[in-house]
């Protein structure tokens, strides 16, 4: 299958008078597994519906390949979409449903039979082919669900939250799954989803989306590690994220410590700190003084909330047995591994 | 779930004046037959009330001859008389059934449950007839009172026999809107009152009352406007000094362009109006906004062994009375000569006989007429669901109220309004004058039953989640390839249940049709029923046609359940909705 891309520029769209997406702009490349992540309600259903052809009609422009299909209407546009619900007719076995786009498309059925066999083998349900949807469990309406929609060979496969129904177990089988069906496609892919470890483990590039605004695109390790803006820095993972400023090579908190940068980046004002970044040593030691305000035993690991001159810094030491590790109200002092850090203008 | 709001895409961005798509035109054409056969000619109705009928201009004249008149007058009185005995007395019937299911455990519970339907069943015109018979001055009970005690009741005596058998008929609807506010009042409620100090009556008083006064109200308000605007009942009981007889009789007797006709066709859609806005109001927002998480009810208690044998006794006395017109027209259907005894003095089957030797055209037209009806109905139901939820058409939420304004509009005003405005309009293909041609009883059958089917329509459609749209779209169907192969065939359910609702209560309308019949050969079941039951030789077989009636409809309704069962079944095991 041929692969192809997928721009997106300048798009702008509103309910009424609620603005919902404003100034999108990206570039997703050919057989890119796409994850558009953010918090509810930032708009990253509405952009996958918009470049499926649902919803209010934006202003901008979708290109799909070299095509651009924002004028066209849904059924013209040869985007595959999985539905968050599955969206499975109910009257139609599972056969009649993934038949169904090809018979849309007028294909003669000596031809249609063996493309429902090969999707439904390639989703492992070929023995299903005659049940009703109703008798399916939810992993195996999911699978009808991707089924259908690559049988009609799509240009692209948008998914929306399409694992967000199962029980945690199948989550993780099913994106593994669904990534190597998309490798083994090389199908141009978005993936829509609230959760960012989804989005880490499959995604090649993400965008990350807040209030209808991108605010960082990248491989999820880009992000993770230089976040765009405390937002990012706050949504991928936890933060730490100090005020101060940068002077001779040194990143100086408002608290009054002086932490060494191996990139001083002029103007910052913050730094992120990774919980997993800091170490917890004795008082008096070298770093920042503090005092355990909080304690969570995580089984591989021990957080801590200690506060600081700076506030309250989250920090994670790796646990291992008969280590008891410090308890509430110990005073302590916080190392920072600080060269890399994250600085934010 | 927001999703689910948004009017579809529309396919040009910048188009000022889209083309006329198919949803577009077919909106046009359902606006165009609704303003034909309902707006217009009731606007035309209402307009002529207003008019001199020898000058033609704007007058109340009309309106003042009409009170000046000792007849109209005592007509009006009558049946504001009439509409507010049947709402005392259907309350009668239904407080304590409601009561008593709402508040005990009762084993007769699933009795009380098919009262809730059992009248509404039968048309009420259908057994007035029959209960003269049992309850007249000569019925079966007076023959027996007069025998043991020496005395009559004059149950069926003028109008105390339309209170009679239309409070008989009605109280389902307020056991019905009244059952559903007491259970929908939550046990919590009851319980805080009590742990707030408040107990026995005044607990009524000031908890359970107030709660469930929205449902009373709003079902005693249907209670007087159907009895209001019923005109076989009064007809068949020869009661014609009531507002709908005598716009019936004017117009069809004095002729069409008699004012007075108008004015009361004026007043009685003003009435329906003004009740089923109060109805509106009382139930808008009402419906289990007061059940909380766990609740469900009143508490309820067991009964004691007499208070047992009281609530029976209630029960069983209801179930007597309820059943008593269905009973009646059993003994004229079977029954040989029926007079002055309290039974018939033999049976036979030959009223059937007759029915299906002689009459049976009178069967022929109503499955003609009802179930093109019903056809229309679920086609215009399904397209104005479609047009209202799912389309982006300018207007479409008024194709929804033009086709729900049937609602306020009595049999007898419509029936006017067609003979009015199709006067004299000639057909072509030989079909003659319009006003007489049976077609025009269908297209009246059709407006009158709309707004339930588009209920049931829009029910349907409501249940299609919106995804499931969507997806097939973006699997290359088209609109119109989505709606045949998508939409229709999960609305299958809702449509029938649709068809089958609109073809059993077509099936034994009296007002409009009794308007609009012109030549015998061409009249319906319940036009027959009319006829047969004019003259005594006649009621064996009236009672036999009105027994097939109620058949058709108690089937129609067993039917139209079953299907929304089976399709709600079908539902539960479907995937999960939307987002
Ligand atoms: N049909 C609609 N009408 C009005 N506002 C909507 C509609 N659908 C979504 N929105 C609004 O658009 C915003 C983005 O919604 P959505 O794209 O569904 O977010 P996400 O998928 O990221 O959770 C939300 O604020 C939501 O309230
Ligand atoms: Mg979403």
């Amino acid at each position: 299958m041929e692969k192809t891309g997928i721009r997106i520029e300048d798009l702008h769209l509103s309910f009424g008078d609620t603005t919902v997406l404003a100034g999108i702009n990206m570039e997703i490349l050919p057989g890119e597994f796409f994850a558009f992540l953010g918090p509810s309600g930032s708009g990253k259903s509405t952009l996958l519906r918009a470049i499926a052809g649902f919803g209010p009609p934006p202003r901008g422009r979708i290109l799909i390949g070299d095509r651009d299909i924002a004028d066209l209407p849904p059924w013209k546009r040869n985007v595959g979409m999985v539905f968050q619900s599955y969206a499975l007719w109910p009257h139609l076995s599972v056969r009649q449903n993934v038949a169904f786009g090809l018979e849309e498309r007028r294909l003669p059925k000596r031809m249609i039979d063996p493309k429902v066999d090969a999707a439904l083998e390639l989703v492992g349900l070929l023995h299903l082919a005659e049940r009703m949807p109703a008798q399916l469990s939810g992993g195996q309406q999911q699978r009808v669900a991707l089924a259908r929609t690559i049988a009609i060979e799509p240009q692209v496969l948008l998914l929306d939250e399409p694992l967000s129904n199962l029980d945690a177990a199948l989550r993780v089988q099913m994106r593994r799954e669904l990534l190597s069906l998309q490798r083994k496609l090389g199908l141009t892919t978005i993936f829509v989803t609230h959760d960012q470890e989804e989005a880490n483990t499959t995604s090649d590039r993400m965008a990350i989306l807040d209030g209808g605004v991108i605010q960082q695109i990248g491989t999820p390790q880009e992000l993770y590690d230089t976040p765009a803006n405390g937002f990012v820095a706050g949504f991928l993972g936890t933060a730490n994220v100090l005020k101060g400023q940068v002077r001779d090579g040194h990143f100086e908190t408002m608290g009054g410590s002086r932490l060494p940068l191996a990139h001083p980046r002029p103007g910052a004002d913050r730094i992120v700190l990774r919980p997993q970044n800091v170490t917890l040593g004795p008082a008096g030691g070298e770093g920042i003084a503090g005092t355990v305000s909080h304690r969570e035993f995580l089984g591989s690991s021990i957080r801590y909330l200690v506060d600081t001159a700076d506030g309250q810094i989250i920090v994670d030491t790796l646990h291992s047995a008969g280590q008891p590790g410090q308890d509430r109200g110990a005073a302590v002092s916080l190392r920072v591994d600080s060269l890399n850090a994250p600085l934010l203008v | 779930m927001s999703d689910t709001l948004q009017p579809a895409r529309p396919t040009g961005r910048f188009t000022l004046f889209p083309r006329l798509s198919g949803v577009a035109l077919s909106g046009l054409a359902i606006a165009v037959f609704l303003m034909a056969f309902l707006i217009l000619p009731v606007m035309q109705v209402i307009y002529v009330a207003f008019l001199d009928s020898r000058s033609g201009a704007l007058t109340l004249q009309n309106f003042q001859d009409f009170f000046s008149t000792n007849l109209f007058r005592e007509s009006f009185v009558n049946s504001f008389y009439v509409s507010a005995m049947s709402v005392v007395f259907a309350t009668i019937i239904a407080l304590p059934l409601a009561y008593i299911t709402t508040r005990f455990t009762f084993a007769g519970a699933a009795i009380i449950q098919s009262l809730g339907f059992i009248p509404l069943i039968m048309p009420p015109f259908v057994g007035a007839v029959a209960m003269t018979l049992l309850f007249g001055r000569n019925g079966s009970l007076n023959l027996l009172l007069d025998q043991y005690f020496g005395v009559k009741i004059p149950f069926m005596e003028g109008l105390n026999g339309v209170i009679f058998v239309q409070s008989l008929h009605y109280f389902p609807f307020i056991l019905i809107n009244l059952s559903a506010s007491l259970r929908n009042i939550d046990r919590s409620m009851e319980e805080a009152a009590q742990n707030l100090g408040a107990s026995g009556l005044r607990l009524f008083r000031r908890i359970v009352f107030p709660l469930a006064m929205p449902g009373y109200l709003a079902g005693a308000a249907l209670v007087f406007i159907k009895v209001f605007d019923d005109l076989g009942t009064p007809l068949l009981l020869n009661v014609n000094t009531m507002l709908a007889p005598q716009a019936y009789l004017r117009i069809t007797g004095v002729g069409i362009n008699d004012p007075m006709g108008y004015v009361i066709s004026f007043i009685l859609v003003a009435f329906s109006v003004f009740a089923l806005w109060v109805s509106f109001l009382f139930m808008r927002g009402k419906d289990y906004a007061t059940v909380q998480k766990g609740g469900g009810g009143l508490a309820k208690r067991d009964l004691s062994r007499r208070e047992k044998a009281v609530a029976w006794g209630v029960i069983l006395f209801i179930l007597a009375l309820v059943l008593s017109p269905h009973f009646g027209l059993l003994l004229l259907a079977f029954g040989t000569i029926w007079s002055f005894s309290p039974l018939p003095d033999g049976f036979t089957l030959q009223h059937f006989g007759t029915v299906f030797t002689q009459s049976s055209q009178y069967i022929w037209n109503t499955i003609l007429y009802a179930g093109s009806a019903a056809v229309i109905d679920v086609i215009l139901g399904t397209a104005i669901a479609y047009i209202v939820l799912r389309s982006g058409l300018v207007g479409r939420k008024w194709l929804d109220y033009m086709a729900t304004a049937a609602l306020a509009v009595p049999g007898v005003v419509l029936g006017i309004g067609y003979l009015r405005m199709f006067h004299g309009v000639e057909l072509p293909f030989g079909l003659g004058q319009m006003s007489g041609f049976w077609g025009l009883i269908i297209v009246a059958l059709a407006v009158r039953r709309l707004p339930y089917a588009l209920r049931a329509c829009m029910a349907a459609l409501q249940q299609v989640a919106l995804s499931l749209e969507e997806a097939a779209e973006s699997l290359g169907a088209t609109k119109s390839s989505t709606i045949r192969r998508i939409v229709v065939p999960l609305m299958t359910g809702g449509i029938l249940a649709g068809f089958v609702t609109s073809f059993a209560t077509a099936a034994v309308e009296l007002s409009a049709t009794i308007m609009l019949v012109g030549r015998s050969s061409d009249a319906p079941l319940a036009y027959g029923i009319y006829l047969f039951m004019q003259s005594p030789s006649g009621r064996g077989a009236g009672a036999a046609l009105g027994i097939l009636a109620v058949v058709i409809v108690a089937i129609g309704t067993y039917l139209s359940q079953r299907i929304i069962e089976k399709d709600r079944n079908r539902r539960a095991a479907a995937p999960g909705a939307d987002h």
